[in-house]
């Protein structure tokens, strides 16, 4: 025991504080999601009055598009680390382009029910949870693509380089969580919950 | 003691230099973003908000000192016991631990702040405008309909009392939004000190050299995480309840309130923990330092910790059996609250070993320590009692269980942050605190705590229900709330002399030196107040008590250390 543990050439090595920090964000993000979740599960059959889950289609081609985007960030993460500047601009494009597509197929879905189905948040407990869980989301998906829309510029007129491939590995974390807890609310809401 | 010179390049002139106008004075603390300044912002707003709370608190004891006592409305009444609550757990309780851990994490680590400076100052006042808003509620809530006003609905707000039906114009708003305001700030400050002790540490600081408060406060951190935010999430739903017609809590439309009684100890019996984990990080500081003796079982106490960090998202229905469950449930939150004695005795038996055998030295921060550990121990005995579904049954939501946990939070939590007081108060202003005065200090508040709180235990046996404004002559009741009541007020001039404590002795105090209790950490290893960046260069560990190596250089902790 008794070799000095710490010698000045040995190499020292911590984690990225980004990572760190975005990873404990999201941590906190599925603290308030499984709130909303056990909400959904624990009220699902017990509205008393008006429309029933089963008006619900399933929103497949969003699915895709929002799922697919994270294969487009993970892209574009690889192209900003070899320095491949159109590239990484592209890649981030699509992405922001799958997650309009998945928004505003949301924004018809929800149209759809107030205007034709009749279902809002206050008309019972399927349209409190749906609307506030899938809100829930949405709000994190625009929130992402506010963060993806000032990088972008920030990426036309020519200030990010190879340099910001960690921040941008950091961002990205967060868009894959917001796609990886649409699985979660999709099996909920439209598979187990229809 | 504080005749030791620590050879750590360091001296690179003085802390804060002292000039400028008022206005640049302040304006220096408004734009900070030194995690030492913050910390200091932080603590000194809890402070304040544990005095107004603790205001209330006499204000409650005046009013029960008597029986058919008339001294506030019973209105006035509910708005001060919710206020008391919730000012204590999240104006007092979590800015002035958040604020320890923020000056205290970066120093402990040898790092020259926090790992977002800026996310840290945000945090902070993010906290302090969550506060002020709810103190606003005050004057600023008469609402819509003329009869709101500050919150009424007890801390733990239960559904439907909030319901836009029974609490009309805007009390449970301003709740509400307060707390979601100051939660985030919590959560941007938990993020911070996570960032921080894993990414920011000098080298050598492994993991299982960091000082036990560190690792305390990384559990603490990392719990809040999951603590806070499903507090947020169901403040949310109250709210898209009162403004939007959601109908989450509202039984009318199928709604479940027994949802938000479990949601609110989702988040409220791990903030027990959040809370009562920083008081130990403080005695796990104090107690080897007084006891000239390195921590015992320091690899026991990370467990022991981290097991409470788990076990506390367990826990939450006990405070529910009272609402009826399965026999199930019933058996499952018995055990599993049963479970935290483990730990926690581990804990006590670990600082009772430290101890034992050491030359103990009775300055006032470890007297705090000493009634800290023989108080967690009741309060401990206490909560296993109560843990006991049947015996809860009698007992919840007398002042029985109030006794219970004012142990926890005033005669451990409340006591330890006393003891943190009296041991880093010379660090962060450079003077010491007059141990005349602490000796004055910790006897009085020890006495008045027994007296108020042992006998409310008995009171509560006797069958007083909490919350209620007032009671008859004839209930057996009279002396023991008169007994409560004057043991309070001996606190309230035990935390008088203290608060005067802290302000003669930043301008009378002693001069302390870098490093007046002869310690072992790197916080000792600057200069009291430390310079805006802590260490001139950067500090290398070789063990757990880095000033020992220092100190001792023919006899350092590495070589023994496993």
């Amino acid at each position: 025991m008794s070799t000095a543990p710490i010698f000045a050439d040995e190499e020292w090595r911590l984690p990225s504080r980004g990572k760190v920090a975005m990873l404990s964000l999201i941590t906190g993000e599925c603290g308030i999601f499984s709130i909303f979740v056990a909400a959904y599960l624990y009220y699902i059959g017990r509205s008393i009055s008006g429309p029933t889950p089963r008006i619900l289609e399933a929103p497949i081609f969003n699915t895709v598009c929002l799922l697919s985007s994270s294969l487009t960030i993970w892209l574009a993460e690889r192209e900003i680390e070899r320095g491949r500047m159109r590239a990484f601009g592209a890649w981030w494009g699509i992405t922001i382009l799958l997650g309009l597509i998945f928004i505003a197929g949301t924004a018809l879905e929800w149209h759809t029910l107030i205007f034709h189905d009749g279902l809002t948040i206050h008309t019972n407990l399927f349209g409190t949870t749906f609307y506030s869980l899938v809100g829930l989301h949405a709000t994190h998906v625009i929130v992402g693509l506010i963060g993806l829309s000032i990088i972008m510029i920030f990426t036309l007129l020519g200030r990010v380089n190879r340099s910001h491939a960690e921040r941008i590995q950091v961002f990205s974390l967060y868009w894959h969580f917001v796609d990886a807890v649409w699985v979660v609310v999709f099996t909920v809401v439209y598979v187990v919950g229809r | 003691m504080a005749d030791q010179t620590v050879p750590l390049g360091n001296s690179l002139g003085a802390a804060y230099p002292s000039s400028g106008t008022f206005l640049e004075w302040l304006h220096s603390w408004v734009v900070t973003v030194d995690h030492k300044k913050l910390g200091i912002l932080y603590i000194a707003y809890g402070l304040f908000f544990l005095l107004v709370a603790g205001a209330e608190a006499m204000v409650i004891r005046y009013q029960l000192a008597f029986p058919n006592n008339h001294f506030v409305s019973p209105e006035a009444y509910n708005q001060i016991f919710t206020m008391h609550g919730t000012t204590m757990v999240f104006l007092a309780g979590m800015p002035i631990i958040f604020g320890l851990a923020n000056y205290m994490v970066p120093l402990m680590i040898g790092a020259r702040d926090m790992a977002f400076p800026r996310l840290n100052a945000f945090s902070f006042w993010l906290t302090a405008f969550g506060g002020l808003l709810l103190y606003f509620s005050f004057i600023g809530g008469f609402g819509l309909y003329g009869m709101g006003n500050a919150p009424d609905a007890g801390w733990f707000a239960y559904a439907p009392l909030t319901g836009s039906a029974f609490s009309p114009g805007h009390s449970m708003d301003y709740w509400a939004l307060a707390l979601i305001v100051a939660g985030f700030g919590t959560l941007g400050t938990a993020i911070n000190i996570v960032a921080t002790t894993l990414s920011m540490r000098c080298r050598g600081m492994t993991l299982t050299r960091m000082p036990l408060f560190v690792w305390l406060m990384l559990i603490v951190s990392a719990m809040t995480l999951l603590t806070i935010t499903p507090l947020t999430a169901a403040q949310v739903m109250l709210l898209l309840d009162r403004y939007l017609g959601a109908h989450f809590f509202d039984a009318q439309a199928g709604g479940a309130p027994m949802l938000w009684i479990h949601f609110f100890w989702i988040f409220g019996h791990p903030e027990v923990y959040v809370l009562v984990l920083p008081a130990f990080a403080i005695a796990n500081e104090v107690i080897p330092v007084f006891s000239r003796k390195a921590i015992f079982g320091y690899p026991a106490m990370v467990a022991a910790s981290a097991g409470i960090g788990f076990v506390s998202f367990t826990v939450w229905a006990h405070h529910m059996f009272t609402v009826g469950m399965s026999w199930v449930g019933n058996t499952f939150f018995v055990l599993s609250t049963m479970v935290v004695g483990i730990f926690t005795g581990i804990k006590i038996f670990n600082w009772i070993a430290t101890m034992w055998g050491g030359s103990i030295v009775f300055a006032t921060p470890m007297l705090f320590c000493i009634a800290f550990v023989f108080q967690m121990l009741l309060a401990g005995l206490t909560g296993i009692m109560l843990s006991v579904a049947p015996w809860d049954w009698q007992l919840h939501n007398s002042y029985f269980l109030i006794a219970h946990f004012h142990y926890v939070l005033v005669g451990v939590i409340v006591i330890a942050i006393f003891a943190a007081f009296y041991y880093w108060y010379p660090k962060a202003t450079g003077r010491m605190l007059s141990e005349r005065l602490g000796k004055w200090h910790f006897w009085l508040f020890v006495i008045g705590f027994h007296v108020t709180f042992d006998t409310m235990h008995f009171v509560g046996i006797l069958g007083m229900p909490r919350s209620i404004y007032t009671y008859q002559a004839d209930r057996g009741w009279n002396t023991l709330n008169l007994v409560i009541s004057l043991g309070a007020f001996l606190q309230g001039i035990a935390v008088a002399i203290f608060v005067w404590n802290l302000i003669y002795s930043y301008f009378r105090g002693q001069e302390a030196g870098s490093d007046p209790w002869d310690a072992w950490t790197l916080e000792w290893a600057t200069p009291s107040p430390p310079p805006a960046y802590n260490f001139a260069t950067e500090p290398e560990v070789r063990s757990r008590r880095p000033l020992w190596d220092l100190k001792h250089p023919s006899d350092p902790d590495w070589k023994y250390e496993a």
